[in-house]
C-alpha cells in the first residue's frame, strides 16, 4: 500500500463544456474507504458504482457496500438482488473486479455476535426477542455503527495468513489487503455526518462496553487519511446547497472531504454570448425561421417562434447552472463532471461514467 | 388517460381539513405543500403549512428562520376574485421540542425533568429513525384539534422511502409498548418472564455484555419514568392512524418523472388504498414539455444535420438540436406517466413543468399553485 497522502486542493475552474475540469494524476491514490452521499435524485448510487469500477480498473479488487436495503446496485448492474454476502458484480476495464454487498443491520449484528463472541445461538434467540429490532432499528446510533462496521472491515481485512505466507508475506500484519478499495453508497446529505460520526452517536448512549469499543473501531478507519467523504450533486440550487451544507457538517465533524462529483452535466447547444442573450429573452426568430426554411420545414415563422421559447428556457436554465457550478468551486475541493446520459443509465452508461471518472483523476 | 387532479375544487371545499404531501426524497413536496397552502390562503382558507426540514431559502421565503414549533403569520395578498380574505400560517417542526412537550404536558414536573435527563430518551427523541415522523404526526393532531385553522398542510420528513412515514409512527408505538421494553423493565428474577424459559438469562446476558449494563439501566429507568405517564404510546399511534383515515383529510403523492420516483409513488398509492386513506391525486412535477409539439424529434434532427453539413444558420441547426432532445425528454416522461396511470386509472394527476430557476418566495410559490390549479398554460395533455 501506498503512504496516504492528503486530499489535493481544488482546482481552478475554466469556462466551458465539459472541459471546466482538467485531467491530471489521480486524487486520491493512498484512500482506500470511499464514502459517497449525495442528495436524493443527484445519482448517488450510480456515481458509487462508477467509481468502483474506475478504480477496479487495471487489475484491482474494489468492493461496492450498499447499505440501505434499496438494492440499487443490483438494479444498475443488472443482476439479483444482493443477499448478505460478497459477490462479483462486474469486470472492470483492463481487468480488475468489482464486488458489491448489501449489508443488512440485522444480518450484520448477527455477523458481530459470532465474530467477536461466538454468539450464534444467542443471536439467534435475541432476534425472537425483538433484540435486534431494538439495536438495528430503535437506536440509530447502534444501528450505523453495524453498518459502517462492516464496511470498514472490509478495508481492513487482510488475505489469510496461510494464503499470504504462499505468496511470501512475512507475517499477517504484512498479509496484503482483500481489496484495493472499498466505495460505501452511503446515506443521503442531510445524515451524512450524523451516519459517519457514530463514535459521537454511540458515546451519548454507552460510554463503555463492546459497542463502544466497536465504535472506537470503526472511528479510526473513518476518521483516517484512508478515508474521505465525496459528494454527489447536480447544478440545480437545492442540491448544490444541501452538497455545501454537508461538506461544511463533514469537515467539522474531523472527517475528509473528498471530491464533488457534479452529475449530469448537459453540454450547452449554443455560443455564451447567445445563451447570455436568450437568457434575457432575446432570441433572433427571424435567424431561426431562416434556417427552418432552408431546412426545408414548414411553417418555418410559427415554428421558430414556438422553438424561441425552448431556447429562453434552456438558457435560463444553464444561466441558474452556472451560478450553481460557481457556488461549487468556494469548498475548494477537486470536481469532476459526469455527462448527462439521456435515457437514464444502464450498464454501458455506467462504463462510460467510469471512464470520465478516470479521465478526470477521481481514480 | 388518467382524470385531472382538480386543485382548487379541492381547497375550496371546506370539508377537506387536512391534506398530506408525501412522496421520496427531493421529489419537491415542500414547495408542493407550501403553494397548495398559499393557494388556499388567497382562495379565502384559513390555513397553515407545516413543513419539516425545507430548504432554507423557501423557509426565508416563508418568513421562517428556525425550527419553531409556533405557527408564524404569512402575509399573503387577499383573494384574487373578490373571495373573502384568507389567511397563511406555516411552522418548522422541531422534532426534538415537540416529543419534549408532549412529555411535559402529560407528567408532573419532577417525573417530566426525570425522563428529559435521560440519555436515553435524548437519543430516541432526536435521533430515532421514526420520531421526525412521529412528531409530524402528532404535530397535525394537536393542530387539528386546536381548530384554530380551517385547513392544514402537512409536508412528510425526507425519509428513505415514502412508506417510513407510514410505518414509523407505528413502529415508535409498537417498540415504547413493546415485549421488549417491558421485559427490559422488568427486574430479571420476578414476574412473567420466568416463564419464558431457558432463553431469558441468556437473552439478559448478551444484552448486558453488547450494548453494556449502563446502556441497560438508561432503557429501564426510561421505561419506568415513561411508562407511569403515558400509559399507551401505541394508542396515541392509533389515534393518529384514524386521524388520516377520516373524511376530510386527502392524501396528496409528489413524484418527477423518473422511475424510482414513480415506482415510489405506486407503492405508496398502492399502500393508502389497503389502509383506506383517501388520495386526491398524482402531482407530477418538473415536467418537460416541447413548446413546438408539431415538429418530431427525427425531423428536427435530420434538418439540424442538413444545416450543419452546410454550415449556415448555425443558430437554427443548434435550436433544433435542443428541440429533438427536448421532445425525447417528453416522450420519455410521457412513458413514464403512462406506465403510472395504466397501473392506477382513476387517479387525478396534474403536472407541473419544470422551472429554470428554484423556487423561493412567495411569487414562486404562487406560479406553482396556479400550475397546479392548471390555470397557467403549459399543459398540452
Amino acid at each position: 500500500m501506498r503512504e496516504p497522502r492528503p486530499p489535493s486542493p481544488g482546482r481552478p475552474a475554466a469556462a466551458h463544456k465539459l472541459r471546466w475540469v482538467s485531467a491530471r494524476d489521480r486524487d486520491w491514490d493512498g484512500v482506500r474507504l470511499h464514502v459517497v452521499t449525495g442528495k436524493g435524485g443527484t445519482g448517488k448510487t450510480t456515481l458509487a458504482a462508477a467509481l468502483a469500477l474506475a478504480l477496479a480498473s487495471g487489475g484491482k479488487k474494489v468492493l461496492l457496500v450498499e447499505v440501505e436495503g434499496r438494492q440499487g446496485i443490483a438494479q444498475l448492474f443488472d443482476c439479483p438482488p444482493l443477499p448478505y454476502e460478497e459477490r462479483r458484480v462486474a469486470v472492470a476495464a483492463r481487468g480488475g473486479d468489482v464486488h458489491a454487498l448489501a449489508v443488512d443491520a440485522e444480518a450484520a449484528l448477527l455477523d458481530y455476535l459470532e465474530m467477536f463472541y461466538g454468539l450464534r445461538r444467542a443471536g439467534q434467540a435475541l432476534t425472537r426477542f425483538g433484540v435486534v429490532d431494538f439495536a438495528t432499528t430503535i437506536a440509530p446510533g447502534m444501528r450505523d455503527v453495524l453498518l459502517t462496521g462492516k464496511a470498514t472491515e472490509a478495508v481492513r481485512r487482510r488475505v489469510r495468513p496461510e494464503r499470504a505466507a504462499r505468496r511470501g508475506a512475512r507475517d499477517e500484519a504484512r498479509a496484503p489487503f482483500v481489496y484495493d478499495a472499498v466505495v460505501l453508497d452511503a446515506p443521503p446529505t442531510g445524515r451524512i455526518a450524523r451516519f459517519l460520526n457514530v463514535n459521537a452517536e454511540v458515546a451519548g448512549l454507552a460510554k463503555v462496553g463492546p459497542v463502544r469499543n466497536h465504535a472506537d473501531r470503526v472511528m479510526e478507519v473513518i476518521r483516517s487519511p484512508e478515508t474521505v467523504v465525496h459528494f454527489v450533486t447536480i447544478l440545480e440550487e437545492m442540491p448544490v446547497q444541501e452538497c455545501l451544507d454537508g461538506i461544511a457538517e463533514v469537515h467539522k465533524a474531523g472527517l475528509n472531504v473528498g471530491g464533488i462529483m457534479v452529475n449530469m452535466v448537459r453540454s450547452p447547444l449554443l455560443d455564451p454570448a447567445g445563451l447570455a442573450e436568450a437568457a434575457d429573452g432575446a432570441v433572433d426568430v427571424e435567424a431561426i425561421a431562416r434556417g427552418l426554411r432552408a431546412a426545408g420545414l414548414d411553417r418555418p415563422e410559427q415554428v421558430a417562434r414556438e422553438l424561441s421559447g425552448e431556447v429562453v428556457e434552456h438558457a435560463r436554465r444553464l444561466r441558474a447552472e452556472t451560478a450553481a457550478r460557481e457556488r461549487l468551486t468556494a469548498p475548494g475541493r477537486p470536481r469532476y463532471a459526469l455527462p448527462h446520459l439521456g435515457e437514464g443509465v444502464d450498464l454501458a452508461g455506467l462504463y462510460r461514467l467510469a471512464e470520465a471518472l478516470r479521465e478526470q483523476g477521481a481514480a | 388517460m388518467s382524470p385531472a387532479l382538480d386543485v382548487d375544487a379541492l381547497l375550496d371545499d371546506r370539508g377537506t381539513r387536512i391534506i398530506v404531501c408525501c412522496g421520496s426524497g427531493g421529489v419537491g413536496k415542500t414547495t408542493t405543500a407550501a403553494a397548495l397552502a398559499l393557494r388556499a390562503a388567497e382562495r379565502g382558507r384559513h390555513a397553515v403549512v407545516i413543513t419539516v426540514d425545507p430548504a432554507r431559502r423557501l423557509a426565508q421565503s416563508l418568513g421562517l428562520t428556525e425550527l419553531d414549533n409556533t405557527p408564524r403569520r404569512v402575509p399573503v395578498d387577499g383573494g384574487a376574485a373578490g373571495d373573502p380574505p384568507g389567511s397563511l400560517h406555516a411552522m418548522m417542526l422541531d422534532m426534538k421540542r415537540t416529543f419534549d412537550e408532549i412529555v411535559k404536558a402529560h407528567a408532573d414536573p419532577e417525573r417530566a425533568a426525570q425522563i428529559l435527563e435521560n440519555p436515553f430518551y435524548q437519543s430516541l427523541s432526536s435521533s430515532f429513525s421514526g420520531t421526525q415522523e412521529y412528531m409530524a404526526m402528532e404535530k397535525l393532531g394537536q393542530l387539528r384539534r386546536s381548530d384554530a385553522w380551517d385547513l392544514i398542510v402537512v409536508d412528510t420528513p425526507p425519509s428513505r422511502s415514502a412508506l417510513d412515514f407510514l410505518d414509523a409512527p407505528k413502529r415508535l408505538g409498537r417498540f415504547l409498548d413493546g415485549r421488549l421494553i417491558r421485559f427490559l423493565s422488568t427486574p430479571s428474577k420476578t414476574g412473567a418472564f420466568r416463564l419464558l424459559g431457558a432463553g431469558f438469562g441468556l437473552v439478559t446476558g448478551v444484552v448486558a455484555k453488547v450494548v453494556g449494563a449502563q446502556l441497560l439501566k438508561d432503557v429501564q429507568s426510561f421505561v419506568t419514568a415513561f411508562d407511569a405517564v403515558f400509559g399507551g404510546f401505541q394508542e396515541r399511534a392509533d389515534q393518529t392512524y384514524r386521524l388520516l383515515q377520516a373524511p376530510g383529510t386527502a392524501f396528496v403523492v409528489v413524484a418527477v418523472p423518473e422511475g424510482d420516483a414513480l415506482r415510489e409513488a405506486s407503492y405508496f398509492v398502492e399502500r393508502l388504498d389497503a389502509e383506506r386513506m383517501p388520495l386526491a391525486g398524482l402531482v407530477l412535477n418538473r415536467t418537460h414539455r416541447a413548446l413546438a409539439p408539431r415538429l418530431s424529434a427525427a425531423r428536427g434532427t435530420a434538418a439540424a444535420e442538413a444545416l450543419e453539413e452546410s454550415g449556415d444558420h448555425p443558430l437554427a441547426a443548434s435550436v433544433l438540436r435542443l428541440h429533438a432532445e427536448r421532445v425525447q425528454t417528453q416522450a420519455r416522461e410521457l412513458r413514464l406517466r403512462e406506465r403510472f396511470t395504466t397501473a392506477h386509472p382513476g387517479i387525478g394527476v396534474v403536472e407541473v413543468p419544470a422551472r429554470p430557476e428554484d423556487v423561493h418566495d412567495i411569487d414562486g410559490l404562487r406560479g406553482i399553485g396556479r400550475s397546479l390549479a392548471r390555470t397557467e398554460p403549459a399543459d398540452p395533455l
